[in-house]
């Protein structure tokens, strides 16, 4: 990391060249570090939460503590780790370089949108220490027990509302950038399908976010002023809150996953030197689940009070959102017909992607289906589902992202056996921790709660080992990884032969990205 | 929503004004979840919301929106002002549109310290005492003009900004997109009252 970007002038030194720097580059891997460091703690809350299920009447931690531990993992993984996410981290370095633009439409407010981010994450943080002790509410801070508790709620509902400020400000200048400041020549439809994918999700970031923002904002003014809205004493409804608050958090799902959809759609025609099948349908699926994905909230309610015909278009308009996904689905693998394959790192990811993805989906839409919604709603079905989808899928998608652009971005190779073994132990990890709980949740096995029945004990078992092997493949990965940026071989400024147009500046880029700006005159993906 | 692309290196209006529209839908979104709330506590109770209505001043009501109202018309006018270069008369019209908003506020100062006064806030025991449309009401009530009352607040200060801009000269008749923006965010501010004003003062 001697060139490029990274030796660029500042006005600044040390460490404030980056944490006051308006460049994208700088911005997006200001969030990589945050954001692997909060994921390092998620996971760490994780495997505790894991090794405490270990057995029946294992009790090492306190049933509060275990309360607040799954909701700190929920917390910092959704908030912390997985809504920035790609976008935050991978959009934000390569947004621009896609589309031939120096930087992205508003430079300070990203810049601005990462003080927000750390600034929410030290909120959330300093709420564990704080006040009455860490919330425990769980990651929905579902009312009325959200303004009831003792815990300090109130702070960490701040710091999940400057989150969602920031998400919302990255959202909007995504956007613009997109409008306003694509190279000559590129056409929308010459856009790299991860560009488009971040423009269906900017909309949702823009659309959706707002909701939670005032969402959080009531349950702290119901905290201080015990307005009513939520409180049936006082004539308020607690299913409206819950409405509120998943009329951003199902949009939000999509915020998560609609990049790592983009990411592969990236990967896939390199590593199989094709053009990718369905340009188009890809394009427009992403923003035909961004759309369904806003009329869908009511799914998570099933059980909660609701009339039978909301159920039914609610649960209709669930199995919609299938479609376009499956489109996707559909079209990567006909992409890879007749391609000349190379299996790299990358690669394997992505087949992992798709692979997890499915299982993720398709159980989806068992719990979209009414009937067995009631049999598999509020147990560890649900919980393996959305790990499925959220890790199997988006965070999959992210190391894939992470692997392909790691030239770009250090301009070093990362090792080849190494990042595939990592890969190898995560597959399996994965799977087994996540598996057992599709049996767990089918059989009964109620989510959050502090102990279970010795019935349910082997899989919780199984899930506990997994949990170690996924662990493992992480470190080695981040080891790989770290040691690679610093000492890995001189990977050249277009080691897979990508034909995007980050892959025609230098690897690092240089600060304003391109050496003169390109003319586009093509599709992205013009394999023959 | 134009699409040609652009690369300039420096300044964007198109895409100034595009960022500020995104961050306008984010606003009326925001309030939304509040309009969400009342629109479905007032067909709950639609009898206390109408009874409710009636203890409210229309007079400060109508006094307010009238204040807002022109405050917009002024900075409109400072707009205007500002694209013939005239920084003088932009400058003198921005501190009449924050003299407004600060009449605003007093006006609704006074309309809540009665409101208090007479024992009517949240979870004050002569609320309670009431009916849940009535609590449900004055909840809104207080929440939502709160909210907008922040908004007035923040549209003062980003209007307070661009006035020392204009002062300095750094926002000109040839760089005005500050300007423009904030008087978007400030025409927010206003329509948003526009629909407060009949729901809480005039549906009764």
């Amino acid at each position: 990391m001697t060139s490029g970007f990274y030796t660029a002038p500042s006005n600044h030194r040390g460490i404030f060249a980056w944490i006051f720097s308006t460049d994208h580059k700088r911005i997006g891997l200001l969030y990589g570090t945050s954001l692997f460091t909060f994921f390092l703690v998620g996971m760490s809350l994780g495997l505790l939460m894991r090794a405490k299920l270990i057995a029946p009447g294992v009790h090492f931690i306190s049933a509060q503590t275990y309360n607040s531990v799954f909701t700190l993992h929920g917390v910092i993984m959704i908030f912390l780790f997985i809504i920035p996410g790609i976008p935050a981290v991978l959009g934000n370095f390569l947004l621009p370089l896609q589309i031939g633009a120096r930087d992205v439409a508003f430079p300070r407010i990203n810049l601005l949108s990462w003080w927000f981010y750390i600034s929410g994450a030290a909120c959330a943080l300093t709420s564990l220490f704080t006040g009455g002790g860490p919330p425990d509410t769980g990651w929905t801070f579902y009312v009325p027990y959200s303004i009831r508790t003792g815990t300090n709620v109130s702070l960490a509902v701040f710091g999940v509302f400057l989150l969602g400020m920031s998400s919302t400000l990255t959202g909007l200048n995504f956007l613009t950038t997109i409008h306003r400041l694509r190279a000559p020549g590129m056409k929308w439809k010459r856009l790299p399908l991860f560009v488009w994918s971040l423009y269906a999700t900017g909309w949702v970031q823009l659309l959706a976010t707002p909701i939670l923002a005032i969402t959080l904002l009531l349950i702290i003014v119901e905290r201080f002023f015990g307005v009513g809205f939520f409180d049936p004493a006082k004539g308020g409804d607690p299913i409206l809150f819950e409405h509120l608050f998943w009329i951003y958090s199902h949009p939000a799902v999509y915020i998560m996953i609609l990049p790592g959809m983009g990411v592969v759609t990236e990967i896939i025609p390199v590593f199989s030197r094709r053009s990718i099948f369905g340009y188009t349908a890809i394009a427009l699926s992403s923003l035909g689940i961004a759309f369904f994905g806003y009329l869908v909230w009511g799914h998570h309610m099933f059980t909660s009070g609701m009339s039978d015909e909301s159920r039914m278009i609610f649960s209709l308009l669930t199995f919609l959102v299938a479609i376009p996904s499956g489109i996707k689905v559909f079209n990567w693998v006909a992409s890879f017909y007749k391609g000349s394959i190379e299996v790299r790192a990358p690669l394997l990811f992505t087949l992992a992607f798709i692979f997890l993805f499915s299982i993720g989906g398709l159980t989806g839409l068992v719990q979209g289906a009414l009937a067995t919604n009631v049999q598999v709603h509020g147990t560890y079905f649900i919980v393996a589902h959305f790990h499925y989808v959220m890790f199997g899928g988006t965070a999959f998608a992210f190391f894939a992202g992470i692997y392909y652009w790691f030239p770009k971005i250090t301009g070093r190779m990362y090792r080849e056996g190494v990042a595939k073994t990592a890969w190898f132990l995560l597959f399996v990890g994965f799977n087994t921790l996540y598996f057992p709980m599709f049996v767990l949740g089918w059989e009964g096995m109620p989510r959050r709660y502090y102990d279970y029945l010795p019935q349910f004990a082997l899989p919780n078992l199984i899930s506990t080992i997994g949990s170690w092997i996924l662990a493992s493949g992480i470190i080695l990965m981040a080891v790989n990884l770290i040691r690679s940026a610093r000492s890995g071989e001189a990977a050249g400024n277009n080691p897979w032969g990508g034909t995007t147009l980050e892959w025609h500046t230098s690897s690092p880029p240089p600060a304003e990205n391109f050496e003169t700006v390109p003319v586009v005159t093509t599709g992205p993906y013009e394999y023959s | 929503m134009t699409d040609a692309p652009i690369h300039s290196e420096h300044k964007d209006y198109i895409g100034s004004k595009l960022g500020m529209w995104f961050f306008l839908f984010t606003e009326i979104i925001l309030f939304g979840g509040l309009f969400l709330l009342y629109s479905v506590y007032r067909s709950l109770h639609h009898d206390d919301f109408h009874r409710a209505a009636t203890e409210l001043s229309v007079f400060i009501g109508t006094v307010n929106t009238v204040i807002l109202i022109t405050s917009s018309l002024t900075v409109a006018l400072a707009i205007n002002a500002i694209k013939q270069d005239r920084r003088a008369s932009a400058a003198v019209l921005l501190g009449v549109t924050i003299a407004l908003g600060l009449l605003f506020l007093v006006n609704k100062y006074f309309e809540w310290t009665g409101h208090i006064h007479e024992g009517i806030y949240p979870d004050s025991p002569e609320l309670l005492a009431k009916s849940h449309g009535t609590i449900l009401f004055y909840g809104l009530y207080y929440v939502m003009t709160g909210l907008h009352g922040i908004h007035v607040i923040a549209g003062m200060a980003v209007l307070a900004g661009v006035l020392v801009m204009v002062l300095r000269g750094t926002v000109n008749g040839k760089d005005y997109v500050k300007l423009e923006n904030s008087g978007l965010f400030w025409h927010l501010v206003d329509l948003i009252w526009i629909y407060l004003f009949p729901l809480f003062y005039l549906i009764t």
